[in-house]
């Protein structure tokens, strides 16, 4: 009986919008900044679940592209923004996102 | 010549701009000859229109040239417009002409003084400001040249600024006067209120038709009478005249003599329907004023000792007689009255002018003497205006003096006999002053000694002995003292009454030229019994002025009784004190509150919002924490909200 | 049979998940955030993306979660974080605000909609496979987007060079010079 129920595309967007509340709940909780970094892959991941998901569900190959697109941008987002952590980290090691207050008004 | 009256203006206004740019290089006396052709052009200018409205028909004698439109704002609609009718003529032709015998004067007077064209330029400036007033078709203009006539006579009365006496009286006379252009501009709001427009033709056409409220007519009549009392020097506002004897004597004879103190008559007739229109009461306390002024005013001139203080009180106590007039409805006296006191003041202005400069600066009426021997022309001249203002006839003022106290019996007897007491006051203290200063020994000889010792080389220059010597002055000086002791002489010729011995046809010249100006307003006496009785009346104030004249031989010439001279009348009933007590006191108080509540209340209220803002922000700052994590979380819980607006907004749930 | 798979797969990707945001030492972190990557590319190939699920393996977490590693070992940010402290109350308030609004609406929508998801799902159009497909579509259509793509690597690569790089004593000493500069006309400032 169980085996007869196909997963949906409801089921994929159910996953997918947990994951993403995951990767934002992270971000908003963690304080070191690389952790809070792979919370953002988290969410990215969750969006490009979301993708494939509606491409088989519509036929269309276009969602597989911009997942194509994300995993590139979010490759070349990686390295720039670690590249800044370790620039702000080697003035001040063992910094945490706290630290980092100078926009303080 | 009716079309360029602005010339009117025109003329002292290129005077003033010319010598603003080139004063210093024309230099004395230059400067004061394009100042007196200005003023002469604007006299000749005032002939040719009076000749102008004289061939126009009794009813069309009103001509309206505007220049521009001045305040366009929507229902506030106000011209630069001049009116040319009898009643600004005249005033235009007595003010040119007068001011010009006077620029001519001064050349004289003020030679040697370095400040020479400045003082022209004021001089030019305030022709213009008068002329300006007098022809101002609405009451704004009218108001620029009010102003304008104020500002001009505290340039020249602090023109030797120097002297701290002289800069007090000039600021006192500035702030007096402001006091009364209150009520001139509250008038003007108030007209402009019920009527919607300040000119004279629709306020006073209003008036004629009965179209105004009498609480309107009454409010507007009795504010502008405010600013009357405060420009013509009536009590209570009447003591920056005589401190305004500080500025040079020119300025004396033309500003609080003949022309700036007359405005405030003259508003009162150009406004004479407004006071037909509004309640009986305000016509009633402008003579009371008037006539209590002239009593008080004549009072203290007995006591003064300075030569042109007498001038100055007796001139406060002619503008109350002129006030009497236009209460009693006498407007057409009235403006005669001016007309001729204009004369014979000026007349003796100048004569004290040309005795202080002969006398070297001495104004104390103690220390001259017998100077008609040393200034025969001066004496003659100065004699002259005596009996002008005396009330003698044929001089001029008894003519109009006679007709301003028929006019007030017809109002009220009471106002008649204090007419009479203050004719035989002037007639008393007038004789006081030409015995003390042209007759009797000569007093100046103790004077000599202190001025030989003050002045040294320069008495010694001007007399042949080493002795001090009064001189005669100058041609240029004298000629203006000649012309206006004709026209002393004359001047009652323009308004003639009706006494069985003169022609018809000479009677009520004046009357009958000004007669489309006031005819809402003069009263008329012809069914009154004072009117049938008026040749026994005027027999009755010749026989005033006899027994003031008599009565100042018998105690100044003939030491007959001892003189009478309180210190109380001298010290002027301690008015002036009374009113600077007042003010350093419980008036002071007053204006210390007023200005507590404008730092406390007013600028706490501005500074109050400031703070309020400053204070607000500084607690919306804290939102600011610099923290990622925090500006993360606050996007997100806006992408939550929004999320809510979408799925509740569109019916999901 | 699918039905398995999605549940093992979905499993590891919460369990990664949870992992990710709940573990106390980074190095830790980052082994379950491969763990999430494997499930979700998982969930590719059942979904017929093959391509994906390569492209994914590979390059997240073959080598984005090794550049991470990379980084916490060579900045020696290993050390654990203490999850019991936390400096701004404030902060937990919004994260529960944010997690649970987020999933529960996102899921509530979801759950309404599914009827109008739920018909037949088709299989793909065409009968090239995956790659063939994903490759005629990125070349013709959207050309433009990869080529831009391109740039955009490069600029990525050159910036985090020149981010990185050790300064030379030269431009140590420009840079301390500037930045007194401008202490001082910022103390001026202030006084003003």
């Amino acid at each position: 009986m169980l085996a007869a129920i196909i997963p949906t595309t409801t089921y994929y967007l159910v996953l997918a919008s947990v994951l993403f509340a995951i990767g934002a709940t992270g971000l908003l909780i963690r304080r070191n900044p690389l952790v809070m970094f792979m919370c953002i892959e988290l969410m990215l991941n969750a969006v490009n679940l979301t993708f494939v998901a509606f491409a088989i569900r519509f036929g269309n190959i276009d969602g597989q592209t911009a997942v194509f697109f994300v995993l590139v941008v979010a490759a070349a987002e990686v390295v720039v923004g670690l590249g800044i952590i370790i620039s702000i980290l080697r003035r001040r090691p063992g910094a945490t996102a706290d630290d980092l207050a100078e926009l303080r008004g | 010549m009716l079309d360029v009256i602005w010339l009117i203006p025109a003329f002292p206004l290129a005077g003033f701009l010319t010598i603003l740019l080139f004063g210093r290089r024309l230099g004395e006396p230059l400067a004061g000859f394009v100042a007196a052709g200005a003023v002469l052009g604007s006299f000749i200018v005032s002939a040719g229109a009076y000749f102008d409205l004289l061939s126009l028909d009794e009813q069309d004698r009103q001509h309206i040239e505007t220049l521009f439109s001045w305040v366009p704002v929507s229902s506030l609609q106000i011209d630069m417009a001049f009116l040319a009718d009898p009643l600004s003529i005249t005033m235009c032709l007595f003010v040119t002409g007068i001011a010009f015998l006077i620029h001519l004067f001064a050349i004289g007077y003020m030679h040697g003084d370095p400040k020479f064209s400045k003082f022209f330029l004021y001089l030019n400036l305030f022709v213009l400001s008068m002329t300006l007033l007098v022809l101002g078709e609405n009451l704004l203009v009218t108001f620029l040249g009010w102003e304008g006539v104020g500002t001009c006579s505290y340039f020249l009365i602090s023109f030797w600024h120097h002297r701290d006496s002289a800069a007090t009286a000039g600021k006192k006379a500035f702030i007096t006067n402001r006091i009364g252009d209150w009520g001139f501009m509250l008038a003007m709001f108030i007209g402009f209120e019920a009527v919607g427009s300040v000119s004279y033709g629709a306020l006073n056409g209003a008036a004629e038709a009965g179209a105004l409220s009498q609480n309107s007519a009454t409010a507007i009549a009795a504010l502008l009478f405010v600013g009357a009392v405060g420009k013509s020097a009536q009590f209570p506002l009447y003591l920056w005249l005589p401190d305004a004897m500080e500025g040079p004597t020119p300025v004396s004879a033309l500003i609080h003599a003949a022309t700036m103190v007359t405005a405030g008559v003259f508003l009162m007739t150009r406004m004479n329907p407004m006071i037909a229109a509004a309640a009986p009461e305000v016509a009633t306390t402008i003579a009371w004023v008037g006539a209590l002024t002239a009593l008080f005013a004549a009072t203290i001139a007995v006591a003064q000792t300075d030569i042109k203080k007498v001038l100055a009180y007796s001139t406060v106590s002619q503008l109350g007689y002129m006030f009497l007039a236009v209460g009693s409805g006498a407007y057409v006296a009235a403006i005669f009255h001016m007309v001729t006191h204009a004369f014979f003041k000026a007349l003796m202005f100048l004569g004290s002018g040309s005795v202080i400069h002969g006398m070297h600066d001495e104004q104390d009426m103690r220390k001259m003497g017998a100077l008609r021997k040393f200034m025969p022309i001066t004496a003659v001249t100065f004699l002259i205006g005596w009996l002008a203002i005396a009330g003698v006839p044929p001089f001029a003022g008894f003519w109009s003096k006679d007709e301003i106290l028929l006019f007030a019996l017809v109002k009220s007897p009471v106002l008649y006999v204090i007419g009479l007491v203050t004719a035989v006051l002037t007639a008393f203290y007038m004789t006081r002053q030409i015995i003390m200063v042209f007759f009797g020994e000569a007093k100046w000889t103790s004077h000599a000694n202190a001025d030989e010792a003050a002045h040294g080389e320069e008495a010694l220059a001007s007399t042949a002995h080493g002795e001090f010597k009064p001189h005669e002055s100058q041609p240029i000086m004298l000629f203006p003292l000649v012309v206006l002791a004709g026209l002393s002489i004359a001047g009652g010729l323009i308004q003639l009454p009706s006494f069985s011995f003169i022609p018809d046809n000479w009677q009520h010249k004046l009357e009958s030229w000004l007669h489309p100006v006031v005819e809402v307003g003069e009263a008329s006496i012809k069914d009154s019994s004072a009117y049938d009785n008026k040749e026994l009346l005027a027999l009755l104030a010749i026989a005033c002025a006899g027994i003031g004249i008599a009565i100042g031989v018998a105690i100044y010439a003939k030491h007959l009784a001892k003189p009478v001279e309180p210190k109380i009348l001298a010290e002027g009933w301690k008015y002036d004190r009374g009113v600077s007590a007042f003010m350093g006191g419980p008036g002071r108080k007053a204006f210390e509150a007023i200005a507590w509540f404008d730092k406390a209340i007013v600028d706490g209220a501005v500074n109050g919002v400031a703070k309020l803002v400053t204070g607000s922000a500084g607690e919306v700052r804290k939102a600011q924490t610099g923290n990622v994590r925090n500006y993360a979380g606050i996007v997100g819980v806006g992408v939550v909200i929004l999320l809510v607006w979408f799925v509740v907004g569109r019916g999901v749930l | 049979m699918e039905l398995l798979v999605f549940v093992l797969s979905s499993a590891m990707v919460l369990v990664g998940a949870l992992g990710v945001i709940a573990v106390r030492n980074p190095v830790h972190a980052a082994l379950s955030l491969v763990l999430t990557l494997f499930g979700v590319a998982v969930h590719f190939v059942s979904l017929e993306a093959h391509f994906l699920a390569a492209v994914q393996v590979i390059v997240y977490a073959g080598a984005i979660v090794v550049l991470f590693l990379f980084v916490i070992m060579l900045l020696g940010v290993d050390k654990a974080e203490n999850l019991q402290i936390e400096p701004f109350p404030v902060q937990r308030w919004l994260a529960g605000i944010v997690g649970l609004g987020l999933s529960g609406l996102l899921i509530a929508t979801i759950v309404r909609g599914r009827d109008t998801l739920a018909e037949n799902e088709p299989l793909p159009a065409s009968g090239d496979d995956n790659i063939r497909a994903l490759a005629r579509n990125l070349f013709s259509d959207h050309v433009f987007a990869f080529e831009f793509t391109s740039v955009l690597l490069i600029v990525a690569v050159a910036g985090t060079v020149l981010l990185t790089r050790k300064t030379s004593p030269a431009e140590k000493a420009a840079a301390a010079e500037h930045a007194a500069r401008l202490k001082t006309s910022q103390g001026q400032k202030a006084e003003l």
